[in-house]
């Protein structure tokens, strides 16, 4: 699989990754070569194989729906870079 | 008293020969003195230890203290850590305070354990060979021109230069068993949901565990007893009762099985190191081991799964890092895009990065049957080879890595070369296996690092088999010229 600097802009953007222009040549020639040792799955036929999502195969246990954590909003909220009125701040999201 | 193992260390702080005060000032003053050079740290908290140090003495005095009470311990920099700075090696954590602790960090306080400070790593957990940390490269203490592994690659730097008697790290690859390898020393990674993972800054969920980088197999078995046992707070943390993992470190090896797998043996395995491995096999096989062949025949296919799996995890697992809440927050965004795309890629490193993308891209809409699902196929498929073999053998023996230490800068060029590198440990990640790594001799100057693999929750027999190859050899009482 060869990636095209197009290709990579794409990814970058769906993974909200800014990127200098000059480094994307680099990232297309790098993620296309592991991209290529990645393809080397294909070398076996896996049709039969059930997919593995989990080392033991164990389910995730479920709790009941209490609260259990106690509110530390002010330590959390510390350590953001902009809050106000214990609020996280981000620029405007919605045209009024 | 810093030659010491973590046993005769406990055994001084018992018979009163040290207090863990004067201890922990051996530790922090050799830090002080020496980390310049090896970069294993990113920070140091004396007087959290000093004030843990303290804590620990009255517990000893008052008769209510554990085995570990007053010895210290390094942290490697993923594990939250209340009140000091938890960076995971990166620009987007260097102004993190982390506001609670790891379940492991908690747990070990708990023992009594004093807290050095937090090691060098490769940024979030990506690299095997410490070289992507925002900090810098750690240097190997056999060796300064040579890597220490990664990615715990401080915590095991710091261990083998005695500036600490033990560290913790984790892995998701290989990143405690390589390090260690790479710095002769005993690291295990225990089976997947044996040590919680609360509090362990996640990479790859479903393939990350902690465990501890020591100086023996002894050493070892004492702190995952410490370390291990069921957590609520990870929802995949074993249901299982709490094991005493130096129980049956002298037990009797004889009539052990022990598998050797002719994958493990082949082309890319440097032929000295594999002479090194084959050696400590004829020792096993004097201390009562039946060794025979056996076969994995997917282990080819782990690594191309692996970066298909860890980066799909990764890119998930990282999305939370979004200049917001906490972290990196790039200035005078435009607009809520841009301030996440500016905060990601001004925060994370060049390996992050590719690893975010490389998932984005797996798991972008039309991708996902031929790289997600496809790698989830192969991984059942190398479980069941693991399966198989040990219905032949009880543990299965091989290099950890195909070579000594390599140099700095060696493969930082082409990231498929380093990946490469960890073919014999990361398909036990995959089948969630535990394995460790410890020291079985030297090629030239460099320790060689021997691999024995168990099957689900089998910790305690490969520590025995461990410590009972270290009864009988010296390899892993070698340390670097100057820390001796």
């Amino acid at each position: 699989m060869t990636l095209e600097k197009t290709n990579v802009e794409k990814i970058a953007w769906l993974a909200r990754l800014k990127l200098s222009d000059n480094d994307i040549p680099e990232y297309a020639r790098q993620l296309s070569s592991i991209l290529t040792l990645v393809e080397q799955m294909n070398t076996v036929d896996t049709v039969s194989v059930a997919p593995l999502a989990h080392p033991l195969e164990l389910s995730l246990r479920l709790r009941d729906d209490v609260v259990t954590e106690e509110n530390q909003r002010e330590a959390f909220q510390a350590l953001a870079a902009h809050v106000e009125a214990g609020l996280y701040w981000v620029p405007k999201v919605i045209d009024t | 008293m810093y030659k010491s193992s973590l046993i005769q260390l406990s055994r001084a702080l018992d018979r009163r020969e040290i207090s863990s005060v004067e201890l922990t000032e051996i530790y922090l003053d050799r830090i002080a003195r020496m980390d310049a050079e090896y970069n294993s740290f990113i920070t140091v908290t004396g007087e959290l230890a000093r004030t843990q140090a303290g804590e620990a003495d009255q517990r000893r005095q008052a008769g209510s203290n554990g085995p570990l009470t007053g010895i210290p311990i390094a942290h490697k920099d993923i594990f939250c850590t209340r009140g000091v700075k938890t960076s995971c090696g990166s620009r987007m954590l260097d102004n993190f305070i982390a506001p609670y602790d790891a379940t492991v960090v908690e747990k070990l306080r708990r023992a009594g354990m004093v807290t050095l400070g937090k090691t060098n790593m490769d940024e979030f957990a990506m690299g095997s060979s410490n070289e992507t940390s925002f900090y810098g490269p750690v240097r190997n203490p056999w060796d300064l021109e040579r890597v220490p592994g990664g990615s715990s690659g401080g915590s095991a730097c710091a261990v083998a230069a005695r500036l600490a008697p033990a560290a913790t790290g984790t892995d998701t690859g290989g990143s405690i068993r390589q390090p260690a390898a790479l710095c002769g020393l005993t690291g295990i990674k225990p089976t997947y949901g044996t040590v919680s993972r609360y509090g362990m800054i996640a990479y790859a969920s479903s393939l990350d565990q902690g465990g501890p980088i020591a100086r023996s197999a002894e050493d070892a078995a004492l702190l995952l007893t410490a370390m291990a046992g069921f957590d609520a707070r990870d929802s995949t943390s074993a249901e299982r009762p709490a094991e005493d993992y130096s129980a049956h470190l002298d037990d009797s090896i004889e009539g052990l099985r022990i598998g050797l797998p002719r994958e493990f043996f082949g082309e890319g395995l440097d032929s000295q190191v594999g002479a090194v491995i084959e050696s400590a096999v004829k020792q096993f096989e004097r201390l009562g081991a039946i060794v025979s062949e056996i076969s994995l025949p997917n282990t080819r296919l782990s690594i191309p799964a692996y970066y298909v799996v860890a980066p799909a995890e990764c890119s998930s697992n990282l999305a939370r890092f979004d200049g917001v809440r906490y972290g990196y927050r790039c200035d005078d965004a435009l607009d809520i895009n841009d301030l996440f795309s500016r905060s990601r890629g001004e925060g994370f490193g060049a390996e992050v990065k590719r690893r975010i993308m490389i998932g984005t891209y797996a798991l972008s809409a039309g991708y996902y049957d031929a790289y997600y699902l496809k790698a989830q196929r192969i991984r059942r498929l190398i479980r069941d080879d693991f399966h198989r073999a040990f219905e032949q053998a009880d543990v299965i023996l091989g290099p950890t890595s195909p070579t000594v230490a390599f140099k700095l800068g060696e493969k930082t060029g082409d990231p498929v070369t380093m990946y490469l590198s960890d073919i014999y440990t990361i398909s036990i990640n995959l089948a969630g296996l535990p394995a460790l790594s410890l020291p079985a001799g030297f090629v030239a100057h460099l320790p060689v690092g021997l691999q024995l693999i168990g099957d689900h929750f089998g910790e305690a027999r490969l520590l025995n088999a461990a410590h009972r190859y270290q009864q009988a050899t010296d390899w892993h009482a070698r340390a670097p010229e100057g820390c001796n």
